[in-house]
């Protein structure tokens, strides 16, 4: 997408984002979409990976946990001024991404795979067990929301602007790199790493940046997280949220950062309608207990019969 | 503090017997198709959950294994025939997601049909636990070393005597060779995913009575096996046991000398430095080397 | 021995498990000339190309360019000292276009950082546009300026070569390892290919190439290095190896068209 478009396109998400705490009243809507965007957040974090790194990631759920802890104890536990804290925690993001890519990005394919997938269960465990600091399983409450002298980001049509308004200065900011000279170096290695590196590309060290700017948005994400619910657990930090997170790009077309962003409303928008729709449809079984089932095979049949991803349907390749 | 050694070993051995069943449905399938399993740790549970219900029903203990792993192999089958072979020709991210959601579904499933408590599984043989070398091993700890000393000579005599298993070997190694030999890779492939269904179930039935079937416990399993058969390197049977056997007990040396809350850290640790050591030059094997 | 070696290779060996692909070779390459690198199948040509690249570390010997030792097994290493390959099999960018592939060759032309890229920075815009003139100024020496828009990996096949050469051109490199570049080409666009070459080594740039026609190696290079189970058989002109009596008796049954 040409740079002039892009900026357009983002003004004009922009003034809908602006315009949509008046459309849309209810509450439950408004904090779905504030969840869509904290997800797409973390999910165009992990495209860049995925997409212009050609790295499967199956750890990312650490840099949300990372960002949403390490804000969340700075402001809660030591009363850290809110934005400073979410910035620190971007920062500490960013550091566990290099420390942990420094060593693994040598490795490559499955084993890299496997290498990102133990970290993020170690991360896990950490702030399961550290509980001095992270307040254990029962988590950490107290978190204040972000605030402006008096203006105070409260409510899910705030948060919505805040979350929101994130999303697309990272789109942006993404898409102009995806389009630079270091841009193309990621789809070149991407493409072809022996290729990449014949043409003077350092690609340990591209990849190392990707993966540590990643980790930098994704924890953006887990920051702005934690100020939102203004509690934190480590219950949605997971393994399951790092598979949540890779289905969600692989969804929406792993090269694209708008399919990043498809793919985390189509996930978030599935959980939440089958949430709402299963009571109405069976009134027996605990409707909730159909959730993971139809989940799955709904899943399942997305890959067959969009292996492509939802931004491959537009694509169709010459 | 023998005695406690010889504890930490035998729980080690026990356990890792599982971890060595489980791993060797990863490197089956993946060997045979390229495809990682996520829904390996699902055929456990389901072998896990199968015993209860047919042991429940009042059948025999060898009934219920034998019937359990049957469905559980069919699953398998049906898995590869339904899901995974439409995908044949997609990137391989697209299959791993497959996966995923099917491990879900399998997941969804079992949560509707036997809810979220813990059952209960018979053991194989009643009687008080045995001591070996000063180390307490509860009969099942027993009966699943047999089972897998079984299953392992049984798949080596599979592999290296029958026609088939020499022909899913071949697949393996390189399957359009196969293919033009006259190997028909699709019914390899059909047999690799119903065969590791098979190994699936037969680790969940046999760990069950131990630790309890519950709905999700395919996850750590399947996650834990597969860190097994990577550390094997993933292309070979027995690495892939070996490793499994390796993990199980450096997991419970770690719990018992270290501390058991970092117990299902552990494997992850394990993965990690045998990464790392790779990366260094100092691993005298190589991990997971695909072409 | 000339004095103005660009390239030089001591005691070269590399090993594979128990086998030698490529053992004490003693070469150089003199600087503005055309070298061929020939040899029946398996001779280690491949093996050779790699290692010079970087792409692969030697077991034995030592490389050197310009007289001082070249990073071992680091590529991107090596193509900043200008040093630039072609590949045997063309690898595309995944669906990049033909410009975009050749502004890749000079990614090493280009300083911007991650965060001048970010903001679209005026430098790093300026940069983007010096880099596209000169990936256009490559594209149409190779008389490929039309595709410039075109998806490469879309292009005929010889086309797809002819990118590949631009791309390695693109950063301006003193040597060029070209690897069958004539591979899968008829004789028109052999020929297009020999002018190519010949006119990129006037303008001072060293090249190294790898060619199983043999008509088409001898009539370009200048002087010719044969290959025979990873050793050298022979290191001349052309015309005293086509008269070689060990090299004909290597190729014989296996004379290319």
């Amino acid at each position: 997408m040409a740079a002039r478009q892009r900026v357009m396109v983002l003004l004009g998400a922009a003034v809908v984002l602006a315009a949509l705490p008046w459309v849309v009243h209810s509450r439950y809507v408004l904090a779905a979409l504030v969840f869509i965007a904290l997800n797409a957040l973390a999910a165009v974090g992990l495209s860049l990976v995925m997409g212009f790194a050609g790295q499967v990631s199956l750890g990312q759920a650490a840099f949300f946990a990372v960002g949403a802890y390490v804000s969340g104890v700075l402001t809660a536990t030591y009363g850290c001024n809110g934005w400073l804290a979410v910035v620190i925690a971007v920062a500490a993001g960013a550091l566990t991404a290099a420390a942990i890519g420094l060593p693994i990005f040598r490795l490559s394919g499955l084993l890299l795979a496997m290498a990102t997938l133990g970290f993020g269960i170690i991360v896990y465990y950490v702030l399961v067990n550290w509980a001095a600091v992270t307040g254990g399983p029962s988590g950490l409450t107290g978190v204040p929301p972000l605030t402006v002298g008096a203006f105070r980001f409260d409510s899910d049509a705030r948060m919505l602007w805040l979350a929101g308004g994130a999303l697309l200065g990272v789109l942006w900011l993404a898409g102009n790199l995806v389009d630079s000279r270091i841009g193309r170096a990621l789809r070149a290695v991407h493409g072809s790493e022996a290729a990449a590196a014949a043409a003077g590309i350092d690609t340990a060290r591209l990849k190392l940046g990707v993966f540590t700017l990643a980790g930098a948005i994704t924890a953006l994400a887990g920051a702005l997280y934690a100020h939102y619910l203004t509690f934190i657990n480590p219950s949605p930090f997971g393994f399951a949220y790092s598979v949540e997170l890779v289905v969600m790009v692989v969804l929406g077309g792993v090269a694209s950062l708008w399919g990043a962003v498809l793919g985390a409303a189509v996930i978030v928008a599935l959980v939440e309608t089958l949430r709402a729709a299963l009571p109405l449809v069976s009134a027996s079984h605990g409707a909730a207990e159909y959730e993971i089932a139809l989940f799955g095979v709904i899943l399942m049949l997305f890959m067959i019969f969009l292996p492509t991803g939802l931004v491959g349907l537009a694509r169709r390749p010459a | 503090m023998g005695e406690q050694l010889a504890q930490y070993l035998a729980s080690g051995l026990v356990v890792g017997g599982i971890y060595a069943l489980i791993g060797l449905g990863f490197v089956i399938v993946y060997g045979v198709t390229r495809i990682v399993n996520f829904a390996q740790g699902e055929f456990v549970m389901l072998g896990a959950l199968g015993m209860v219900t047919l042991t429940a029903r009042g059948y025999g203990v060898g009934t219920a294994f034998v019937v359990s792993l049957l469905a559980v192999a069919t699953v398998g089958a049906l898995l590869e025939r339904v899901a995974v072979r439409p995908l044949r020709r997609a990137p391989a991210l697209a299959v791993l997601i497959l996966t995923i959601g099917a491990s879900i579904a399998l997941r969804g499933a079992a949560l509707l049909s036997w809810g979220t408590d813990p059952l209960a599984v018979p053991a194989f043989s009643a009687g008080p636990p045995l001591v070996v070398g000063g180390a307490v091993v509860v009969r099942q700890g027993v009966w699943v070393l047999a089972v897998a000393a079984s299953v392992f000579a049984a798949l080596w005599w599979f592999f290296n005597r029958t026609y088939a298993g020499t022909a899913v070997r071949a697949c393996a190694v390189n399957p359009r060779a196969a293919s033009l030999m006259g190997i028909r890779v699709d019914r390899v492939s059909l047999l690799a995913w119903t065969l590791s269904g098979a190994l699936g179930a037969t680790a969940g039935a046999v760990i069950a009575p131990i630790t309890y079937a519950t709905y999700d416990m395919g996850l750590m399993l399947g996650l834990k096996g597969f860190v097994a058969a990577v550390l094997g390197g993933l292309a070979s049977p027995p690495a892939a046991i070996a490793g499994g056997f390796a993990l199980g007990v450096l997991e419970s040396l770690a719990a018992g000398l270290v501390s058991s809350a970092y117990k299902d850290a552990v494997a992850f640790v394990v993965l990690i430095a045998v990464c790392l050591a790779q990366v260094a030059g100092w691993l005298p094997w190589r991990v997971a080397q695909e072409s | 021995m000339t004095t103005s070696a660009l390239l030089e290779a001591r005691g070269l060996g590399r090993d594979f498990g128990g086998v030698a692909a490529v053992r004490g070779l003693d070469f150089h390459v003199a600087a503005g000339t055309i070298k061929a690198l020939i040899g029946p199948n398996g001779a280690g040509k491949t093996t050779l190309l790699s290692m010079i690249a970087g792409a692969l570390p030697p077991s034995r010997g030592r490389l050197l360019l310009d007289g001082r030792l070249l990073p071992v097994g680091r590529p991107h290493a090596v193509a900043a000292l200008g040093i630039a390959r072609t590949f045997q099999l063309v690898r595309p960018f995944g669906e990049m276009s033909v410009l975009e592939t050749v502004m890749v060759g000079c990614h090493r032309c280009g300083r911007s950082g991650w965060l001048a890229a970010a903001l679209r920075s005026g430098a790093q815009r300026r940069e983007e546009d010096a880099l596209r003139e000169r990936a256009l100024a490559v594209l149409a020496r190779m008389g490929l300026a039309a595709r410039a828009a075109d998806v490469a990996c879309a292009l005929p096949y010889g086309e797809q070569r002819l990118v590949e050469v631009a791309r390695a051109l693109a950063a301006g490199p003193r040597l060029l390892l070209l690897d069958e570049p004539g591979a899968g080409l008829d004789a028109t666009e052999h020929a297009r290919l020999a002018t190519m070459v010949r006119a990129i080594r006037d303008e001072g740039t060293t090249i190294l190439l790898v060619d199983h026609h043999m008509d088409f190696v001898l009539d370009l290079a200048d002087e010719v290095l044969v290959l025979n189970y990873g050793e050298k058989l022979a290191e001349d002109t052309p015309g005293a190896i086509r008269r070689h009596p060990a090299v004909v008796a290597a190729y014989l049954g296996e004379e290319a068209a």
